[in-house]
């Protein structure tokens, strides 16, 4: 599903990703953890194609296509999803508008059918009650005066409508009291399937009693210096992460 | 919305599509502006004694003016001279749509404006909007004049109001823009054309949208139409008005005076899609768009609204504002410009709380791309005599890129203190974290930062007949080409 093989990138100039290797398989649900500037919002960006961070070497390929030098709309359309660590408002655009836009392109992208404006409806009044957000939240401007925990289920939202091939989600579970959380959770898992991948971002184990990891990696100053089963998850919660430093 | 998309998309690629010329024979005056000319231009039009005389005493007043230099615009000057004040298809004027020149026709029917009765009468869903087409100088189709006639609405172009109606022009021409109110209205009481009439009696209620579809197409000239709107007691009117030049390198003069008078009860609602020819992207040609739209609101009670979405244009000197005389009137403004590459705008209102509780508002929303400068230019003024007046200005404004400037002017002056006036402005930019989030989503950036300025401008589009919130929409997704990278 995705390989990532030496990749190093600079932010500003400064080098962030040192060097990372991963490879996710279909159905395959990894976990990567870190503390805060350890680089890992910088490798989802990397993936996604933010223009502010710059990879100098290495390669990531999605489903065998390379993702370098794609623009980040290309890269949606081959199937990468990024929930965004601190999502932002456009006000005005409601969430409906948006959402049929976004599967819209994609559609189009793929050459597909486009779909029906009620069959659109429906689906997302269905996503929306999944993650318990009531039909009103769909009319609101893209995330504008959301609550944080609102935000987050929203990109979750945004996820089970794309139905991509990899989700990358960036600290979705900070700021969620723990009923939001299980929500959460549950959306995640209702979406992860044998043909899908999930790379779940966190530096808190806490989403990891929801969801089950099948690897769990340690990113470290831009590399990954660990990699275990959930039971590292437990031990870096215990230990914290000075022991790997 | 969904169904729009197609269409929006198609035209994401097109550019200034009403660019084309059409190929007709016209009697144009010689370039040149002196008594002589607005005699002959009175002559052609076959006006009434009276009416030349008005346009001579303007043209005596604007030979003594000077055009103002307090926009935030920047032009070489205009030499009145070298523009010629008259052009007309050749051939005495059609009686009715069968004898229209085709070309002409067609020029319409490209341009997507119906002239045509018939299909709009056998009803296909939407509701038919009557349409008065004034290409260059003069109106070339006016429809539904029968049906409109019926109810007691009178439209019809403003040279036949002259012939077939003195006592109401005599009365209203110029009753809310004075002939020497400024340098272009001045000019254009002078030399105006032709404009659309409309009067709806009392207590009556217009049966259709009415339309002025404004098309300059001979070179060289310049257009100078006017248009007068009475709303008689209780009567409601909605007004909408289009324009298109085609494309050409020199700069054409638009200079246009819009009055509107409410009498008690009455409402206007004046809606504006101006797409003029803005110029190429390095600035050359492109029309000066210097209007004068003014309303009165003279009874009580009475209302006048403007919504305005301006894409077009070189330059834009424009101020559709409301006097509010009547007590209990109300003044809307609802505005949008957008400006791009080097098109400059200089726009917005003037509220004049004459009457008490007199309640105005105004929400301004501007784009600025390109190498484009944008001003709101505001002024609300309460009378002593405007005792429980209130007004509310919403002025927005919206950066593409970092090479435009957006610019607020507004003046506030209150001369009694039980009046309300609230300001509220705010500028922002279309944000590298928004675009990045469309684009992660799959949107491309073209369509990410339509949508987005689309929704930066719903409140006024809001206020847009269904028909024109559509194609609003759409002009500004074309006028934003290449706004982004
Ligand atoms: N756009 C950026 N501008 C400036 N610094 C950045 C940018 N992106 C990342 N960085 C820097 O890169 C490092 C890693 O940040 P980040 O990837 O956000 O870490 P994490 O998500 O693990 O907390 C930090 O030192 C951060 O300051
Ligand atoms: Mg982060």
């Amino acid at each position: 599903m995705l390989e990532i093989t030496d990749l190093r990138a600079r932010a500003v100039g400064k080098p962030i990703l040192k060097g990372i290797d991963l490879a996710v398989r279909p159905g395959e649900v990894h976990a990567i953890m870190g503390p805060n500037g350890s680089g890992k919002s910088t490798l989802a960006n990397a993936l996604a194609g933010r223009a502010d961070v710059e990879v100098t070497s290495g390669d990531m390929r999605l489903e065998g296509a390379s993702l370098i030098g794609l623009e980040p709309e290309a890269r949606a359309h081959l199937g990468l999803f990024l929930a965004f660590q601190y999502p932002v408002e456009i006000p005005g655009v409601s969430n409906m508008e948006f959402l049929k836009a976004a599967v819209d392109s994609r559609d189009a992208a793929l050459e597909r059918e486009a779909m029906s404006a009620a069959s659109f409806v429906k689906s997302a009044r269905e996503a929306a009650e999944r993650l318990q957000l009531t039909p009103e939240f769909l009319r609101r401007g893209v995330n504008a005066g959301f609550s944080g925990g609102e935000k987050k289920r929203n990109e979750i939202l945004q996820m089970l409508l794309l139905e991509p091939k990899l989700a990358v989600l960036d600290e979705t579970d900070s700021g969620l009291d723990i009923d939001a959380l299980r929500t959460v959770a549950k959306g995640i898992n209702a979406f992860a399937s044998e043909t899908n991948a999930v790379l779940l971002i966190t530096h808190y184990q806490r989403l990891l009693d929801h969801i089950e990891p099948d690897f769990v990696h340690v990113l470290l100053d831009g590399r990954i210096v660990e990699t275990g089963d959930k039971s590292l998850a437990r031990k870096l919660e215990a230990d914290g992460y000075a022991r790997l430093a | 919305m969904a169904e729009g998309n197609e269409t929006v998309h198609e035209r994401l690629s097109s550019e200034y599509s009403a660019g084309f010329v059409t190929d007709i024979e016209s009697e144009t005056l010689p370039p040149g502006l002196d008594e002589n000319t607005v005699r002959q231009i009175s002559a052609k039009k076959d006006e009434p004694g009276w009416m030349a005389d008005w346009r001579l005493t303007a043209y005596r007043r604007w030979r003594t003016m000077r055009p103002p230099r307090w926009a935030h615009v920047e032009f070489p000057p205009i030499d009145f001279q070298a523009i010629s004040y008259f052009s007309a298809p050749r051939g005495d004027r059609p009686r009715s749509l069968e004898e229209v020149d085709p070309e002409i026709l067609r020029t319409y029917e490209k341009l997507g404006i119906p002239l045509h009765e018939q299909e709009a009468l056998a009803g296909v869903e939407r509701p038919s909007v009557a349409v008065d087409a004034v290409f260059d100088s003069v109106s070339v189709a006016t429809t539904f004049r029968e049906t409109l006639r019926e109810a007691g609405v009178i439209f019809c172009p403003i040279a036949d109001a002259m012939r077939e109606h003195p006592d109401l022009v005599r009365k209203y021409l110029g009753s809310v823009v004075p002939r020497a109110d400024n340098f272009y209205a001045a000019l254009n009481s002078a030399v105006f054309s032709d404009g659309s009439f409309v009067y709806v009696p009392k207590n009556t209620r217009c049966p259709m949208e009415l339309s002025t579809y404004f098309r300059i197409n001979a070179q060289n000239t310049g257009q100078f139409e006017r248009t007068l709107i009475i709303a008689d007691e209780g009567a409601y009117v909605s007004y909408l008005e289009g324009c298109t030049a085609p494309m050409r390198d020199e700069n054409q003069l638009h200079a246009a005076v819009v009055e509107l008078v409410a009498l008690d009860d009455a409402e206007i609602k004046y809606s504006t899609v101006q797409n003029w020819f803005p110029g190429d992207a390095e600035g050359r040609g492109g029309i000066y768009n210097f209007v004068t739209k003014r309303g009165a609101c003279l009874g009580a009670r009475s209302k006048i609204s403007w919504t305005q979405v301006e894409t077009g244009s070189a330059i834009t000197w424009k101020y559709p504002s409301v006097v509010l005389r009547g007590h209990g009137s109300t003044g809307e403004f609802y505005s949008v410009a957008l400006t791009n590459n080097r098109q400059q705008a200089d726009t917005g209102t003037k509220m004049l709380h004459i009457g008490r509780d007199t309640k105005s508002t105004i929400i301004s929303k501007g784009i600025s791309a390109g190498q484009s400068q944008n001003s709101y230019r505001g002024r609300v003024r309460m009378n002593p005599a405007a005792e429980g007046a209130r007004n509310y200005t919403q002025c927005d404004s919206l950066l593409i890129g970092d090479r435009c400037g957006a610019h607020t002017f507004p003046f506030i002056e209150s001369r009694i203190p039980s009046a309300v006036v609230e300001h509220e402005a705010t500028t922002s930019k279309v944000n590298d974290d928004q675009l990045f989030l469309c684009r992660q989503r799959g949107i491309d950036p073209e369509k990410a930062i339509s949508m987005i300025v689309n929704g930066f401008c719903k409140e006024v589009f809001r206020q847009l007949p269904m028909e024109f919130a559509v194609e609003a929409g759409k002009l500004l997704e074309v006028s934003l080409e290449g706004a982004v990278g």
